[in-house]
């Protein structure tokens, strides 16, 4: 990719991702237990995994955190989305590298470590070791999050694959 | 499942995913710390509230009529007996864990343990 092309194609993808965030922000869910959401901007990170590069994918990842954070959920959760989001990438990184996965399961992996991330700053921040009850719910929902955002990718990621983002012009 | 391309590897994935949580929720259920006092209420009214630590029997009086004894022994709670049809509140297991509770709905009696607190006040993530 040229930079032109290369700087269009990021900034979309932050867009999208963030577009997806806002999104989310207007789905309430509440089922008593803080944390539960479906992550419908790691689509935008598993696709960029898979059709540009995992630099460009990282990058992508931390910049919608740090818009969406500072627009929507406050500064200081952040230190939250930071943790479980890099932990999340690394995660499925390795998930992808081993081609044991499909993109499903990168995807549902993904979701439930963005959660133990989460839980583990909390507990940290909230001195409370009994957050971890929150453990299970958040574990499972994430899961079950991951297996629709993976859908959603695997069908993005099959018609997009045509247009090669990486090749030289 | 064949159209999606899930990979065993997925399935494998996501089931020991889930067997993580049955595991922590089973440890934590196993672990919950054991609550110290055991309340008494009736039509949402406190009637009682007794140590866990003591042996006792109290009988549970509406209008004057023993409606049902719970005994406290070893530090765990049962119903010995209950004037209802029913008898949930007599066949259910003794509770000895804080946030436990036996219900008897016929009478409107709630035995329930507290002491150290259980949930976790919360905080958005």
């Amino acid at each position: 990719m040229n930079k032109a092309k290369k700087t269009a194609v990021f900034a979309l993808c932050v867009a999208l991702a963030f577009t997806l965030s806002f999104l989310e922000t207007l789905i309430p869910i509440n089922i008593g237990v803080p944390g539960v959401k479906i992550g419908l901007a790691n689509m935008v990170v598993l696709a960029a995994l898979y059709l540009l590069d995992k630099r460009a994918a990282f990058a992508i990842s931390m910049i919608r955190i740090l818009i969406s954070g500072l627009l929507f959920t406050g500064a200081f959760s952040l230190l939250y989305s930071f943790t479980g989001g890099i932990l999340s990438f690394f995660v499925m990184l390795l998930a992808m590298k081993s081609k044991r996965l499909s993109i499903l399961g990168v995807s549902v992996l993904g979701g439930a470590v963005h959660n133990i991330g989460q839980i583990i700053v909390a507990a940290i921040v909230m001195q409370t070791p009994r957050i971890v009850y929150y453990l299970p719910v958040l574990l499972i929902s994430g899961a079950i999050a991951g297996i629709a955002v993976g859908v959603v990718s695997k069908i993005v990621v099959e018609r997009l694959i045509k247009i090669d983002f990486n090749k030289k012009d | 499942m064949k159209k999606f391309g899930v990979k065993k590897g997925d399935i494998v994935a996501f089931a020991a995913l889930l067997g993580v949580a049955a595991l922590i929720f089973c440890a934590l259920y196993f672990l919950a710390p054991k609550g110290n006092t055991v309340k008494i209420e009736v039509a949402s009214q406190t009637v009682a509230t007794l140590s866990l630590e003591e042996d006792t029997v109290y009988n549970v009086e509406i209008g004057g009529k023993t409606t049902n004894t719970v005994e406290i022994k070893d530090g765990k709670v049962s119903v010995m007996y209950a004037d209802c049809p029913d008898k949930i509140c007599v066949n259910h297991r003794a509770i000895s864990k804080s946030g436990e509770s036996i219900i008897c709905l016929p009478n409107k009696v709630v035995i329930s343990i507290e002491g150290e607190k259980t949930e976790v006040d919360g905080e958005a993530l």
